[in-house]
């Protein structure tokens, strides 16, 4: 599935800003790349998955998507009436100044979903064999929850997270990235997780790659367009139950000069019957991205462990005091 | 008369920077300068001690001669760190508790300019108006701003760099810092209002000459210097593959938490 673009010319400004255009009116960076060198935005109003009562319908209507928009927006902000003190007050309130997607930069889409395929604009179903999977590390896990650190989350962890990890989709919050460009690299850093290094010079990706919890990438210029492999995942990975097969090819595309398009294919046979993907824009943010410590700022951690340990020292001090005559 | 002011003018222009004179067999940007694009390693000891030092043991007695301290001539111009007398006591009790609180250990970045001699490679990637630098360790990474003069917003573990060009010689002014980082491996360290500024400066196609001065009157009692080259990796097809430490870090940071064995 191929979209042919005609970018249109940008004002003779902003070409000169981004250190030149082609002919066309593309910028330019000064090696003669297409230049997609910036900070974006990852937000989107567009969900992941279509909501099934929208079937196969790809767009909204521009008066649909307006209503859709201030319903997301309006349910942002609102918080949940819980009274202080209490556990079911221990919550994330995203109409935070700075969590809130009022504050999100984001372009116009249309679309009902980020995923394009399959058709019902839903991720396929799990293989047999990823069920499998799945359910094993669950019960690994069960009445374990909170052992030791290796229980918890690869994000709780500090290992992953997704904002950058190829598909990229956006999160909760923080959903920003930074592309840097050089002659023949491109590196993809997420304000939340690790940079990916991405080789422009058009080699096919290596065999016998090494595990990486980010892949390993190899990228390639098809006219304006920067295609991306990536493969080679950690098997303890599994992004949304992926196997280490898990294949995932990127397109990135300038439309104009404060957004990109981002395109993506999943391919996991192990996993998954079909491949699927989608797309959705990438919003120049206006701002600039901050250092994200996450392992030395991780006293979350460290509260969940201790918490739980406290909670079970009470529970054995209860039984022994029951115990006693 | 003339002749004082002949020897005046001299002094005056011996007293300017030296810059080096362009090379032709560095690879160089579209506006002329010099391209550091490329991965890069130090080769020497100063991860484990930025001081002349002896080989001595590395403190671990299972790994043995595994984790000995190997021995290197130091990196600071001039030998010695100049330390104000308390920060020296400071620096001697991180040396004798280095095992658990340095950083390093937690899979902690590893702040500046430790982090460009870590045994472990780096990757500069010099773009149009930006540069990132991005390190193996811990995957740590750094946004150069070309022609940045702000002032840091806010302290972070990497500090917040301005650039600027002097001729051949890329000049870094980092500040910003947290003062969580040390400099080493033997407890050297500088505080929150450290401002460390680094030069890089070709010296061969495949050598950079890196300096790093570090100011900090809260620790030391005048500014100093570390110097080193830096080499370029040349093997074949080189990635800078992930070394993503918080696994590694988890017994440490969180072992005394686990739930106890039944």
């Amino acid at each position: 599935m191929t979209t042919t673009r005609c970018l249109p010319l940008l004002p003779l400004a902003v070409c000169l800003a981004l250190a030149g255009c082609s002919e066309a009116g593309q910028p330019r960076t000064s090696w003669g790349e297409p230049a997609l060198a910036g900070v974006y935005s990852e937000f989107t109003l567009a969900p992941v998955e279509r909501p099934v009562e929208l079937g196969t319908r790809e767009f909204f209507t521009p008066e649909e998507a307006m209503a859709y928009q201030q319903r997301v927006l309006e349910a942002a902000d609102q918080d949940d009436e819980t009274v202080a003190g209490t556990p079911e007050d221990v919550h994330y309130d995203m109409g935070t100044f700075s969590l809130s997607a009022n504050e999100g930069k984001f372009s116009e889409n249309l679309r009902t979903s980020i995923i394009t395929f399959p058709a019902n604009g839903r991720m396929p179903p799990l293989t047999e064999e990823a069920v499998a999977r799945q359910q094993a590390r669950a019960a690994l896990r069960t009445g374990h929850e909170f052992d030791g650190p290796e229980f918890r989350s690869l994000s709780e962890r500090c290992i992953v997270w997704t904002s950058t990890l190829a598909p990229i989709l956006p999160g909760g919050y923080n959903s920003n990235l930074q592309i840097f460009q050089s002659p023949g690299l491109v590196v993809i850093q997420g304000e939340m997780g690790d940079p990916r290094v991405i080789p422009t010079d058009g080699k096919p990706l290596p065999g016998n790659l090494l595990p990486q919890w980010n892949g390993t990438s190899a990228g390639r210029w098809e006219g304006e367009t920067l295609v991306v492999e990536t493969a080679g995942f950690h098997p303890a990975a599994a992004w949304r139950n992926a196997s280490e097969h898990m294949k995932v090819t990127e397109w990135l595309t300038r439309v104009d000069a404060d957004t990109l398009e981002y395109r993506f294919r999943v391919e996991d046979p192990h996993t998954w019957a079909e491949p699927w993907g989608g797309t959705y824009p990438l919003t120049d943010l206006g701002g600039i991205l901050f250092e994200y410590a996450c392992t030395e700022g991780n006293y979350g951690m460290a509260n969940i462990l201790s918490g739980q340990r406290a909670l079970e020292r009470a529970a054995t001090e209860a039984a022994a005091t029951e115990a006693a005559p | 008369m003339a002749k004082v002011t002949a020897v005046g003018l001299l002094v005056g222009l011996l007293a300017l920077p030296v810059l080096a004179a362009p090379r032709q067999d560095f690879p160089r940007t579209a506006d002329g300068h010099p391209d550091f694009s490329g991965v890069w390693q130090s080769l020497n000891t100063a991860h484990w001690n930025l001081e002349p030092h002896a080989a001595a043991d590395g403190g671990v007695p299972q790994l043995g001669a595994q984790f000995a301290v190997a021995p290197g001539q130091g990196v600071v111009v001039g030998g010695r760190i100049p330390y104000l007398p308390e920060a020296l006591a400071q620096r001697e009790a991180n040396f004798r508790n280095r095992l658990s609180e340095d950083p390093e250990g937690k899979c902690y970045l590893g702040g500046v300019p430790r982090s460009t001699y870590m045994p472990y490679p780096f990757q500069i990637v010099q773009g149009d108006g930006t540069i990132a630098i991005l390190y193996q360790y811990a995957t740590g990474l750094r946004r150069l701003t070309l022609g940045g003069s702000d002032e840091a917003p806010l302290d972070s573990w990497m500090g917040w760099s301005n650039t600027r060009w002097e001729g051949e010689t890329l000049v870094v002014e980092v500040s910003g810092f947290n003062g969580q980082t040390w400099l080493d491996r033997a407890g050297n360290y500088a505080s929150a209002a450290a401002r460390v500024t680094e030069r890089y400066t070709p010296l061969s196609p495949d050598h950079l000459q890196y300096e790093a001065t570090i100011e900090d009157p809260a620790v030391f009692s005048e500014p100093w210097t570390i110097r080193m080259p830096l080499y370029r990796l040349v093997d074949d097809g080189y990635r800078l593959l992930e070394f993503k430490c918080e696994p590694f870090a988890e017994e440490k940071l969180y072992g005394h938490l686990r739930k106890p064995a039944e």
